[in-house]
């Protein structure tokens, strides 16, 4: 079981959590899992064919996914996932 | 009998070399004379001294001579008016273990007298040395870092949320010339957190709103107002006429015309962004680290990136976001300690907690790596584009 950190744009999705919970032995396994418990997370990060958009960074603790092995990364109970789009708030 | 102060000088010439100003000063002229260490007070240091030498008072000379002359075996010359005091703090040096060195014969007078070149240091006028004496305290600053700051030029990407602070303690830390782009007037909603503007300037254009606020704080910096819009007309032409430019924009076809113009002019470019409780910094260094896009290749689609006119912010969040930023400008302008160059930190104030992401430069990217084909195109339409036709593929409501 994972720790997933939400960023504040898809927390509605997940009922308000700030993280959750999900399981799975790497990313990808643990993306599908939120995914199932969350529908609606499922909707903003995946395509239709079912693989991540491009614009979703994905870090494991404070490594980018990308420079790991992306959704095959393996992932432990100590492990945080960290979803993370960028934010464009400033000046008004 | 104790030593009267002639004896102390006369036992002192028999362990410190002197050495005659014509024999050091063809050496000191190419830069490749000894470590010149002169230890007079500061009002006679301001007058002038040799080139290239550091300045170290008499009264500080123990504490801080290791300092400046790293290695015992440093070969030191030690100045002061006459090189008599000179001559006592050289014996003092060598009793510290410090093994090469030598005192200037005849001190600055005989230098100055013998017409060899002399440097007169840029000092900060009485009440600059006050006003900003909190600064010059600070070693990593001092009046050296104190007369940088004043000789900068730092361009801010809207005076809003995050411009206001930033702005504001950036005026009160004496940068010397504050650029604020931002085309938009303030409105009663923005003085919830946009703290350099006043409710009496509702209607006024928010660059002007902060001149005056800078203005009565720190009538000596210089304000640019540019009551525009940063585009891709006029984004070269103002990076390049600063050191460093702060991202404080609310949208993303601005922050990535930003990124892009940032690298084409060499300009770093300290970033932040904030929603609700949440805040992103980072300081992308040109060609020198990883540029924006290399963290964010691609904007999320208009109903994931909310603006916080839409979504909200915390007021207080846009204080400590803007003054990471004013920090980080800081230290980029001074060139001291470590910036989030190839960091984001991420602050999450709802559980106070302050995140640290690893970014690095992707080899990649269609920015700056070294395929990259770098012109300034349509950021808003590509912006749109890349949203709005991932965000379709995924079968979701536009
Ligand atoms: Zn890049």
């Amino acid at each position: 079981m994972s720790n997933v950190k939400i960023p504040p744009v898809l927390r509605q999705a997940v009922g308000g959590e700030r993280v959750v919970q999900a399981d799975g032995a790497t990313v990808g396994e643990v993306l599908d899992d939120l995914c199932t418990r969350h529908p609606a997370v499922g909707a903003q990060i995946l395509t239709s064919d079912g693989t991540l958009h491009k614009y979703v960074n994905l870090y494991v603790n404070d490594e980018d996914a990308r420079l790991l092995q992306w959704t095959d990364t393996p992932v432990g109970d100590a492990d945080t996932l960290m979803i993370l789009p960028a934010m464009a708030g400033g000046a008004r | 009998m104790s030593p009267s102060y002639q004896d102390l000088l006369a036992a002192a010439r028999e362990v410190i070399p002197e050495v005659e100003p014509s024999e050091v000063a063809p050496r000191v002229a190419e830069g490749a004379g000894p470590l010149i260490i002169d230890v007079r007070e500061t009002g006679e240091w301001d007058q002038g001294h040799l080139p290239g030498a550091v300045h170290v008072p008499r009264g500080f000379l123990e504490s801080r001579v290791a300092g400046v002359a790293h290695d015992l075996d440093h070969e030191l010359l030690i100045s002061c008016a006459s090189g008599q005091r000179s001559l006592l703090a050289a014996v003092t040096l060598r009793d510290m273990g410090y093994t090469n060195v030598s005192n200037l014969a005849g001190g600055f007078a005989r230098w100055k007298q013998n017409n060899h070149p002399v440097e007169v240091p840029r000092i900060l006028t009485p009440a600059q040395r006050s006003r900003y004496s909190r600064h010059v305290l600070i070693p990593e600053v001092g009046e050296e870092g104190q007369l940088k700051l004043l000789d900068s030029r730092v361009l801010l990407i809207g005076a809003g949320g995050l411009g206001s602070p930033a702005a504001y303690y950036l005026a009160a830390a004496g940068a010397g010339t504050i650029g604020l782009v931002d085309d938009d007037v303030v409105d009663e909603s923005n003085l919830q957190r946009q703290i350099i503007h006043t409710t009496d300037r509702v209607g006024v254009n928010k660059g002007e709103s902060a001149k005056e606020a800078i203005r009565a704080l720190n009538p000596e910096v210089q304000v640019n107002v540019h009551p525009f819009r940063v585009n891709r007309d006029n984004v070269l032409d103002l990076l390049s006429d600063y050191d460093v430019v702060v991202d404080g924009a609310d949208n993303f076809p601005t922050r990535y015309l930003l990124a892009d113009a940032a690298l084409m002019t060499r300009t770093p470019l300290v970033h932040a962004s904030i929603l609700r409780f949440e805040g992103h910094a980072s300081v992308f260094m040109p060609y020198d680290g990883p540029c924006y896009r290399c963290l964010f290749p691609e904007p999320p689609p208009p109903d994931l990136a909310p603006s916080c006119g839409e979504a909200g912010v915390l007021g207080v969040l846009c204080g400590v976001m803007g003054n990471v930023q004013a920090t980080e400008a800081i230290k980029v302008l001074l060139g001291i300690g470590d910036t989030l160059a190839g960091r984001l930190l991420i602050y999450d104030a709802l559980g106070m907690t302050f995140t640290e992401l690893k970014v690095r430069r992707d080899p990649d990217c269609p920015s700056c790596g070294p395929n990259a084909d770098l012109q300034l195109r349509d950021y808003e339409a590509w912006c749109a584009g890349v949203g709005s036709h991932d965000h379709e593929a995924a079968g979701a409501p536009a």
